[in-house]
């Protein structure tokens, strides 16, 4: 433990670090993915663009992504802006479909009612569609938080990688230092984890509509829904 | 001369194509990649399939299988292949990444396999019960036919998460097509770190289109129109990279 309570404070800054470079791509996924989502799920030709070349963006490698993105944005290549970039465009292919899935799974009868009620589409959304599509909006959000975290160490390889730093920096070191590894492995499963209950307890809390009706098959919903 | 010609260039050089002197050329780090890829996802689905399967069939241990998976969606592959290569030490590095590898498939195919079988209708796998089917054959005949979706879909997210964390193998001295991106930063050639990247984004796209294509080959036709608009919210969430 020597090394890890000799290095706090460069341990703390790295974790800032990392959680800037992973959350702040959640943020702006989140706001470029709302009106795609809804565009995907509003035009079924929209939808047969969006969602294939989302899956296809979430196919690409980290590493590969990270180190194209300097070739598409025309930034230097340590550039943290890369790794955010690529972040992003990993956070918004899986919220698009997410959310268009999560849109379409309103039921029609619901809509009917909001515009019998005298709501107009943009009033409806956010009155009535996007609270109904919270749910699944929340779990799509921890995932991409999760793996965002997870995905930052990569960076490091091309030299941002907030955390990732110890991971790379106590492999080369001779002889290694595990105590500085661990610790960064540590940190980082910490950090995603605590977001992703941070998440969970966020999305209870803007669905209270939703605790009465647990029963065996929510419980077995939530299951798939990993 | 645009980045773009210089990558263009990179790739198109015959002399990147073959291993002269030692220096290993696309082919040659292209079928390491394979390697490592195909060996790892094997062993995880020997594994994993059934053992999902028969999870999925009793019932029994469901919330430790979405526990462990969750749990390991945080871990940083960096981090696992970094320790596991020290550990094994230089010489059982294949090994050590393997392992990895392995390590990080196995969730995704557990948790497809659990959650395909788990979630075909009750009243199917009653039907067959009633039909007089032993539990062998509701699960051979019934359950897997109907999982199968699911399961392909995890093999297929298995096998991408595998692809890339391959990548980061040459991190730790391994070959592959990563190679080219940690050796490029190393010699600041940029031209070779992106035509690297340029190869493994397309090696993952291929592989995701082939085995779209597989799966919706495999794919018994019954289950193929399934995906109304109300079915699609429930695996509208990916798994994880």
């Amino acid at each position: 433990m020597n090394w890890v309570i000799d290095h706090i404070p460069e341990l703390l800054s790295a974790a800032v670090d990392h959680l800037q470079l992973a959350l702040l791509p959640v943020v702006v996924g989140l706001v470029l993915s709302l009106p795609l989502g809804w565009v995907a799920n509003r035009w079924t030709v929209a939808r047969a663009i969006l969602v294939p070349v989302s899956g296809l963006l979430y196919t690409i490698p980290s590493l590969a992504l990270f180190v194209m993105m300097p070739l598409l944005l025309g930034t230097k290549i340590l550039d943290p802006i890369n790794v955010q970039a690529a972040l992003t465009i990993y956070t918004v292919a899986l919220l698009v479909r997410s959310i268009a899935d999560a849109l379409a799974a309103v039921p029609d009868s619901v809509v009917q009612a909001a515009s019998a009620m005298g709501y107009r589409t943009v009033g409806r959304f956010f009155a009535v569609e996007l609270p109904l599509a919270i749910p699944v909006l929340v779990a799509g959000v921890r995932v991409a938080a999760v793996s965002n975290i997870s995905l930052v160490a990569v960076g490091q390889i091309i030299g941002v990688g907030g955390l990732g730093y110890f991971l790379l920096h106590g492999a080369q070191s001779s002889p290694p230092n595990y105590q500085e590894i661990i610790a960064g492995i540590a940190l980082i499963v910490l950090l995603a984890l605590v977001v992703d209950g941070l998440l969970a307890l966020a999305g209870r809390a803007l669905t209270p509509w939703t605790r009465q009706q647990r029963g065996p098959v929510g419980r077995g919903r939530s299951v798939v829904s990993r | 001369m645009s980045v773009f010609d210089q990558v263009g260039d990179w790739l198109t050089n015959p002399d990147h194509w073959k291993t002269t002197l030692g220096i290993a050329g696309i082919p040659q780090r292209l079928g390491e990649h394979l390697q490592y890829t195909g060996l790892a996802v094997l062993i995880a689905a020997v594994i994993a399939i059934p053992l999902g399967a028969y999870i999925g069939h009793t019932g029994r241990g469901g919330t430790v299988v979405v526990g462990v998976v969750n749990s390991f969606r945080a871990l940083p592959e960096l981090g696992l292949l970094i320790l596991l290569v020290l550990a094994m030490g230089l010489t059982l590095a294949l090994e050590a990444v393997t392992i990895a590898l392995v390590l990080l498939a196995v969730p995704v195919l557990l948790a497809g396999t659990y959650s395909g079988v788990r979630n075909v209708d009750r009243a199917a796998v009653d039907a067959a019960r009633g039909m007089g089917m032993s539990e062998w054959e509701i699960l051979l005949k019934v359950e897997l036919p109907n999982a199968l979706p699911l399961i392909l879909g995890a093999v297929r997210s298995a096998t991408l998460q595998v692809i890339a964390t391959a990548s980061i193998a040459a991190a730790v001295s391994l070959g592959g097509l990563g190679r080219f991106v940690i050796d490029g930063n190393a010699l600041r050639e940029y031209d070779q770190m992106a035509a690297g990247a340029v190869l493994i984004a397309g090696l993952a796209i291929v592989v995701e289109l082939l085995l779209t294509g597989l799966q919706w080959l495999v794919v018994s036709p019954g289950l193929r129109k399934k995906t109304s608009r109300r079915t699609r919210a429930r695996t509208a969430i990916p798994t994880s990279r």
